[in-house]
């Protein structure tokens, strides 16, 4: 995994000016940085241990700890195929079969060579009435077929070069 | 903005009723007036729900109608799979699956023409008035967690405090002490949501009576069960019923602070919840001297971060102060020593939302709601192979079968009905044969399932029961946090087996090592989720021997216990 290095902005100062005074703010601040960057950066983490005075050992065991926080960066297409039971039971394994075909990544991986895609399962995303889904970035696809996959894919790509 | 007193409130709300009178009233709507809600919950906002809603104001706005026709934002209607969906009044019909296109023909033929646009009703409804009341959805149902959802906007404190919203809170802050609160609530029976059924009462007695320099009401938002909507669409469609059943709970058990703890995939329900602590801040709801009185409360959003075990209330609690989300072994509950050290009540949406009703109605009304043990309403979210998913809530005592069968419309695609699951990774499977079992804490509980948070999910003759009990136990594998051994090993052992059944290499001592795996992780695990993470595979095994002994490689009969 490569390391990047990624600029301490004023959005990051403020951030930790709201929270540091707060109990408990650890998990606050960590999904202000998430926001910002799309992931935790190393030196990020241990600009936020300096500051709030504690190991860096605490923040790792927070960030690994929950599914939420990535320690790597985001691609820049994140397809959240949804794995609730709802999902489960409509095809969403044939789905992600499905996607990383298409994607050509292989069954144990999450990212495309290039960096740009990334498959990833994600547990429920609170539309079971529309199953199964995907989150592609922001948005939601619902009512889901494998033949739906091929298309969605390509117009993704034409927007992209459009 | 002026904030409200407790004199003031009365005079408020009668001036926000008007102006959202005839939406409630909807035979006060005359010579062409129309009141049209839009959901906007996540299911519907996913599929443009957005862009209907602009769209709509847009083209009414060019025909002139503007006078006429209030289009407003709502949450939930319950009919999600067929989303995104259009209520008009008078009219009382819903537009299904409505795409952005079809909306110039709706304000056309019906908002100018006054005809109903048949083709884009649910197709029950097809050739009918396509009223609510002929919809089969909402037969049995009985909307208290709920009442507001789909009929005010979210976003509105105003519509809130128009039908009676805050009113139980100005009740409780006008001359209600503490102990007739909890007197209330333990005439009511109203027992915990999240699960497991813990009078409500008692908890909030317990954190009463407890010595602390703090104390604390946290809301349990985070609803992690796959396949279970319910909270999240009450937090979307009605954040100030959670608010106020807060308040109400800070002010009897003593508390000046209180978080809202909601999972941070839950995008719209936060920033909702936000909107409507900001608002309520304004009129002086929440805040120093509420409502004027000398009850004083805060409220903040501690967002989760993807873990399922933090479900658990001293998970939770560790997941505020900022740590790992690890259980802790109880006693000491949390209403004797929680959050920072202090008596804390930790109450689920679905639970919260109930209060205010029961303020309001009194005690004796909630208790007539229900069966001997469980009294009120129950929410659930209904999916998987049924036709109509969505989400409803139903007394307690109303049976399996009205439920996947009249409410939901029976199986998609004619196929033959085999098990619901209920309780999600901590519940169990119920086969057909006990669909007439009326639901409650305790007839689930002795079928081997439980209520859990409300996740209701339908399978078919196709879906194979080993299957599920494996994607359950994976789940379980996933979240288990470590902590504990007999959590931490037990779901990974067990995961390891139901692996080879599915390979259909099962050995033939492996059902009597998964009873005895299960066993222990019963007994010996720190906290609920190892506790009852084996559920799935005791009930498949159970219900459905057979399709554990198909996969021994040497087929045999085996007796389970």
């Amino acid at each position: 995994m490569e390391t990047l290095h990624e600029e301490i902005t004023d959005e990051i100062r403020a951030i930790l000016d709201k929270w540091k005074p707060k109990e408990g703010n650890l998990i606050m601040i960590l999904h202000g940085v998430q926001q910002r960057y799309g992931y935790v950066p190393w030196n990020i983490s241990k600009f936020l241990a300096s500051e709030l005075s504690v190991p860096l050992a605490r923040i790792f065991e927070v960030v690994t700890f929950y599914n939420f926080f990535n320690l790597e960066a985001p691609a820049d297409y994140k397809i959240s195929v949804c794995t609730g039971t709802a999902c489960h039971l409509k095809g969403a394994p044939v789905l992600i079969q499905g996607l990383k075909k298409q994607l050509k990544i292989s069954p144990k991986a999450q990212y495309t060579e290039d960096r740009k895609f990334k498959v990833e399962e994600v547990r429920c995303v609170g539309c079971c009435g529309l199953a199964p889904a995907m989150v592609i970035n922001e948005e939601v696809y619902g009512r889901l077929k494998p033949e739906d996959i091929e298309p969605t894919l390509e117009t993704i790509k034409i927007e992209e070069t459009s | 903005m002026e904030k409200l007193t407790l004199k003031t409130t009365q005079r408020y709300r009668e001036q926000q009723r008007a102006v959202i009178e005839k939406r409630l009233k909807p035979d006060q709507l005359t010579g062409g007036q129309m009141e049209v809600m839009v959901c906007r919950s996540t299911g519907c906002e996913s599929i443009e729900a957005k862009r209907i809603l602009e769209r709509l104001k847009k083209v009414v706005n060019s025909k002139g109608l503007d006078d006429k026709i209030h289009i407003t934002q709502t949450g939930c209607f319950g009919f999600c799979e067929k989303g995104p969906i259009v209520k008009v009044l008078p009219e009382n019909v819903y537009y299904v699956m409505v795409k952005p296109d079809d909306i110039e023909e709706i304000v056309e033929k019906h908002f100018v023409e006054g005809n109903i646009v048949d083709s884009m009703l649910m197709e029950e409804q097809q050739g009918k008035t396509g009223r609510r009341e002929e919809i089969s959805l909402f037969k049995k149902q009985m909307r208290i967690v709920l009442r507001n959802n789909g009929r005010i906007d979210p976003e509105s404190v105003n519509e809130y405090i128009a039908v009676d919203g805050y009113t139980a809170l100005e009740k409780v802050l006008n001359g209600m002490t503490p102990e007739e609160v909890i007197a209330t609530l333990k005439l009511a029976g109203l027992r915990g949501r999240g699960g497991a059924g813990f009078p409500i009462w008692q908890k909030w007695t317990n954190a009463r009576k407890a010595i602390g320099e703090n104390k604390f009401i946290i809301c349990n938002g985070d609803e992690g069960d796959p396949g279970a909507f319910m909270d999240s669409s009450v937090l979307e469609g009605d954040p100030h019923s959670v608010i106020e059943a807060m308040a109400i709970a800070a002010y009897t058990i003593g508390a000046s602070k209180g978080y809202f703890y909601v999972r941070a995939e839950y995008g719209l329900a936060i920033r909702r919840i936000q909107v409507a602590i900001d608002q309520a801040y304004a009129l002086g709801l929440l805040g120093k001297n509420v409502l004027g009185s000398d009850f004083s409360f805060d409220l903040e959003i501690r967002l989760g971060a993807g873990a399922f075990v933090c479900g658990e209330e001293t998970a939770l609690i560790a997941s505020i102060e900022g740590e790992r989300g690890t259980p802790r072994p109880r006693p000491p509950y949390p209403s004797i020593s929680g959050l920072f050290g202090m008596p804390t009540v930790i109450n689920n949406v679905e639970t919260l939302a109930n209060i205010a009703p029961i303020i309001n109605n009194g005690g004796e009304w909630f208790a007539s709601i229900g069966t001997e043990t469980s009294k009120g309403t129950k929410v659930f979210a209904l999916t998987g192979k049924v036709n109509v998913s969505g989400l409803i809530e139903v007394p307690m005592g109303t049976t399996i079968r009205e439920i996947v069968f009249d409410i939901g419309g029976g199986i998609a695609g004619g196929k033959k009905v085999k098990a619901v699951q209920t309780g999600g990774p901590s519940g169990g499977i119920i086969p057909e044969k006990y669909f007439d079992t009326p639901i409650d804490y305790e007839s689930l509980n002795s079928l081997g399932s439980m209520m859990g948070s409300g996740g209701m999910i339908v399978m078919d003759e196709d879906d194979s029961m080993v299957d599920i009990a494996k994607f359950y136990i994976q789940f379980s594998v996933d979240e288990s946090c470590g902590k504990c051994a007999p959590c931490r090993i037990g779901n990974y052992q067990i995961l390891q087996i139901l692996e080879r059944f599915g390979k259909k290499r099962g050995k033939e001592d492996d059902l009597e090592k998964l009873h005895d795996i299960a066993f222990a992780m019963k007994k010996g695990s720190l906290c609920g989720l190892g506790q009852t993470s084996p559920n799935p595979v005791i009930s498949t095994l159970k219900y459905f021997p057979e399709e554990y002994n198909e996969k021994i490689r040497k087929p045999k009969i085996v007796q389970t216990k």
